[in-house]
């Protein structure tokens, strides 16, 4: 087990190398220098070149990619270019605002997935089973920054019941900031729920139809027990999927964000790519996509110390 | 016995004349033809083309030409059944054209990616190895990113417009078909009759393509068309974004960003757009599963 | 049938030559593991086998699970690339510079394998599969099926009710049959049947090898009958061959071999082969324990981990293959250092 787990910690560093390549290449695949698309074009050459060595864009390209990396693992991301403030700074507050959404969205989706999955496999082609897996299946179509624009009609412009936009002022009493998390934390939780409760469905009703299940029901074991070993064994699958969902809810609340104009690490993203903030660019999908390798780490190693099967 | 005395008493044998035997793709189509949900959605599908394809035939208005004195009209007005938006066009002309752009930002992203990512997955699934390895390797790297974030930066970096959209979502896209790609083939590989072929002699390219292709190509596709559901909500969302499409041109997410601005004037027609790439990427999805249990010969007969 | 036999045209050495000579065959696996994945050990699966199968009989290999039989199988028809030795077909080396190439040699030679549901393509009717063969060969497409055609009603099989099934439609005995009529398409002088009836109800079993002796006696073909089944190989060989561990432990005419089994493997093999008949009955001490770990196996000889009557040379060096009753048995080779160990206790 401890093998297993420090082989997949092994494994992680390269794909982790791979993706700062690819973060730190991305912006040099564009032709011309960040510097040139940021400055106005009649610009003098000697300001341009001064702003290259100010953030380093003048050096060979490998240099400028150890170095990047280097302060990166430091947490150093450098200025933005757009307001001079520490990337990192800003980074932290929007990525705890993104948090709380994701968190709490993925905690309500996963428990109306799981629900609606068990009680479609339990009532296997009867009404509730037909009408979750309608359910399911527009859960899976729908495009959720369309979803938050209908819920905000909803609640916000036909009834007054919640707020639409922002995340509320810190001075206000905690009630109210609570009610302006309840349309992103719902719009977000959709996100998951069809495509968990389909895997969960499917999981249970495969292993409802293996023999063991009969066999400890002809032992005579009630429900409950019978229950909980399907639970352990349909565990592995899903807390894959659970994972990779989460990582998807960090990574594409870029939209619901946007809707809902939440400070997150999303809104950063999309204001940096209008600013043409290369630092801030950099710094939020790098962390982004760090948090998602690790995800899928300590999934798998949760995987194989619930199913000893995958530990190879 | 020689090879001359088995043939002509092969031949004594006898009883019917051969005639080649039914493909295995038409027996597909025949179990589809019966699949109402399939048929309805096909049937819907087939609407969406034809209104989108044919905008002209169903529409008169320009979708570019609008009037300051039709602005946000709601659902129901007279010769704007679907009203108007902001800038006073017909929503329905709008609608219409609009889809060509969507459907096209959509469907080219999983062509590309169907085209490149099965090459390279079969090609990693078949071969094994060093070659295997290293593609697959290169994929997860590309995996590592959840694929609305890779898509953004890539179309955030590049610039927007419809080629790059489509660039982005190729470059997302091609890492999971690789990896479709690579798993049914390595498992079509394994099986008994792929080895029993290669002890018939019969070259590597003929097993590819009468045994490995065969068995390989339709999960492929299978989960191309399910892609197509996906990439219809993504592109519109890398236009909602402004990252996509350029405005005045139609498509249904730049549509829907530019018409949620008007959620307090209009809130029905603001949300038309959004529907129509809801419907469009739910036909897709229930498509995908219908051709899924139309070609599982063994479930239905 | 010697009669026939000349008039083959491929037959080149003239029934005296055999088929089908193996020669120190070997095949090692690596077996990977630890933090970084390095080989950390070998499964001997194939080490050093050498056998020899004469035009129109029929060979037949025993052993337990994993002793190699299939293994075997698999480097001949080259599915697996050989790590040492040498196949020689009908007097031509297969893959040498001066005999015949390994394509050649498949068109002669063809497998039969034991899953008869994995081992034709699903999305292929029984006459597609039949006609494959012999069409990426060359043949015509309406001359291959017009030959699928009649392989199916060879193998009895109604061609007007088979050729345009699909697999999951056949039982497993009619998909065997189909299995053997593919493995007939491309006209083999031999086949290698590996565990072909294993899978099959005891009946259908029955049927199926009655067909393939039929087959064999029409088509004068040349069996290599691989199976765990005491019973059937029996029934079908004219020689058997017991592999242990990657190893020929036996060899011999078959009436000879199951009359007066010698290696102590061998002999244990057969006590616990369930016998109805009270005459039969052995004293013979069962095989106890599971064989040992095929990595890293025992040095010497290896069955003597589990042999009563092992002694230290046993562990020393490896028995060689060698005809100990010369005068009653010249054909009867044992792989044993002891020799009151190869006294048949009837």
């Amino acid at each position: 087990m401890l093998i297993f787990a420090i082989r997949r910690l092994l494994q992680a560093i390269p794909i982790l190398l791979g993706v700062s390549l690819v973060v730190f290449g991305l912006v040099h695949i564009v032709p011309g220098n960040p510097i040139d698309m940021l400055m106005p074009p009649e610009a003098s050459p000697e300001v341009i070149a001064q702003m290259k060595a100010a953030f380093g864009f003048d050096k060979p390209l490998y240099i400028q990619y150890t170095l990047w990396l280097w302060r990166a693992l430091h947490g150093n991301f450098g200025l933005s270019v757009f307001n001079a403030t520490p990337v990192w700074g800003q980074l932290v507050e929007a990525l705890q605002n993104t948090f709380v959404l994701a968190i709490l969205g993925a905690a309500l989706g996963f428990s109306m997935g799981i629900f609606c999955g068990m009680v479609s496999a339990l009532y296997h082609g009867r009404w509730p089973d037909k009408l979750f897996s309608a359910i399911a299946t527009i859960g899976v179509s729908l495009p959720h920054y369309w979803c938050a624009i209908v819920l905000v009609l909803l609640c916000a412009v036909l009834h007054d019941w919640l707020p639409a936009q922002g995340m509320g002022d810190d001075s206000l009493p905690l009630y109210d900031r609570l009610q302006y998390l309840v349309l992103p934390v719902v719009t977000l939780s959709l996100i998951p729920m069809g495509v968990i409760g389909r895997l969960v469905r499917a999981t249970v009703l495969d292993i409802l139809g293996q023999d063991f299940v009969g066999a400890l029901s002809a032992k005579g074991l009630t429900r409950w027990p019978v229950i909980r070993h399907i639970a352990k064994n349909a565990a592995p699958p899903i807390l894959a999927l659970m994972g990779l969902q989460f990582g998807y809810l960090l990574g594409g609340s870029i939209l619901v964000e946007t809707v809902f104009n939440w400070p997150g690490s999303g809104n950063l993203l999309n204001l940096a790519i209008f600013r043409r903030d290369i630092p801030v660019l950099q710094a939020t999908i790098l962390v982004l996509a760090t948090f998602f390798v690790l995800l899928n780490l300590l999934v798998d190693i949760a995987q194989a110390a619930i199913d000893p099967r995958i530990r190879r | 016995m020689s090879d001359i005395t088995l043939q002509t008493q092969l031949v004594s044998r006898a009883e019917a004349p051969a005639a080649p035997p039914p493909g295995y793709w038409k027996s597909v189509g025949q179990r589809l033809l019966r699949d109402k949900t399939t048929m309805a959605v096909s049937l819907l599908l087939a609407a969406i083309l034809f209104i989108t394809l044919g905008a002209p035939l169903v529409t008169h208005y320009d979708p570019y030409v609008g009037s300051v004195l039709t602005r946000l009209k709601p659902i129901g007005t007279p010769g704007h059944w679907l009203g108007t938006d902001e800038t006073g066009r017909d929503l329905w002309t709008r609608l219409c054209y609009g889809g060509r752009l969507s459907l096209l930002a959509a469907i080219l992203p999983v062509t590309i990616s169907l085209i490149v990512g099965g090459f390279l997955g079969i090609l990693a699934g078949y071969a094994g190895g060093w070659t295997g390895t290293l593609i697959m390797r290169t994929m997860d790297v590309f995996y590592a990113f959840p694929s609305i974030l890779l898509a953004i930066a890539i179309c955030g970096l590049l610039g927007n417009g419809l080629s790059n959209s489509i660039i982005a979502l190729a470059v997302v896209f091609i890492p999971p078909m690789v990896r479709v790609s690579e798993t049914v083939t390595t498992q079509a590989r394994n099986l008994d009759f792929v080895e029993a072929a290669r002890a018939s002699g019969t070259t590597t390219l003929q097993i590819i393509r009468y045994h490995v292709l065969a068995n390989v190509l339709g999960p492929i596709m299978v989960y191309a068309t399910s892609l197509i559901s996906v990439s219809i909500i993504l592109s519109a969302g890398l236009s909602f974004l402004g990252l996509g499409v350029t405005p005045p041109q139609a498509e249904w997410g730049l549509m829907l960003n530019s018409l949620r601005q008007a959620i307090y004037v209009q809130p029905y027609v603001a949300a038309l757009p959004g529907l129509m790439i809801f419907v469009t990427s739910m036909c897709f999805n229930l498509m995908s599963d219908g051709v899924r249990g139309a070609m599982d010969v063994r479930l239905n007969k | 049938m010697s009669a026939a036999l000349e008039l083959d045209p491929r037959d080149r050495g003239g029934p005296a030559q055999p088929l089908l000579v193996v020669e120190n065959l070997k095949k090692h696996f690596p077996v990977r593991g630890g933090l970084l994945n390095r080989q950390v050990a070998t499964v001997q699966a194939v080490d050093d086998v050498s056998f020899s199968v004469r035009k129109g009989e029929t060979l037949g290999i025993v052993g337990e699970s994993g002793c190699g039989k299939s293994t075997t199988a698999r480097l001949l028809m080259r599915l697996m690339e050989p790590d040492a030795g040498s196949v020689i077909f009908d007097g031509d080396p297969v893959g040498d510079r001066h005999g015949i190439t390994v394509n050649d040699m498949r068109r002669q030679m063809q497998m039969v394998f034991q899953d008869s549901y994995s081992s034709l393509n699903p999305r292929m009717t029984m006459a597609e599969s039949i006609a494959y063969a012999p069409r990426m060969h060359g043949l015509g497409r309406k001359s291959a099926y017009d030959r699928a055609e009649n392989l199916l009603s060879r193998v009895g099989l109604n061609p007007r009710q088979y050729a345009r099934r699909y697999p999951h439609e056949l039982s497993g005995g009619q998909r065997q049959r189909v299995n053997i009529a593919r493995a007939l398409a491309l006209e083999p002088r031999m086949v290698i049947l590996d565990e072909a009836v294993a899978a099959l109800d005891k009946s259908v079993e029955a049927q199926v090898l009655n067909l393939l002796s039929d087959l064999k006696q029409s088509l004068n073909l040349t069996y290599l009958f691989i199976s765990h089944d005491l019973n059937v190989v029996e029934y079908m060989s004219d020689r058997v061959m017991v592999m242990y561990l990657g190893r020929v432990v036996e060899a011999g005419p078959v009436e000879s071999i199951y009359r007066h089994p010698r290696h102590p493997y061998t002999r244990a093999l057969f006590a616990s082969k369930p016998t109805l008949d009270p005459d039969r009955r052995t004293t013979e001490m069962p095989l106890t324990g599971d064989p040992p770990n095929p990595i890293n196996p025992p040095s010497g000889c290896r069955f003597r981990t589990r042999c009563a009557f092992a002694q230290p040379r046993c562990a020393a060096t490896t028995p060689p293959l060698a005809a100990p009753f010369e005068a009653a048995a010249p054909t009867h080779v044992v792989a044993c250092h002891i020799p009151e160990a190869q006294v048949y206790h009837a």
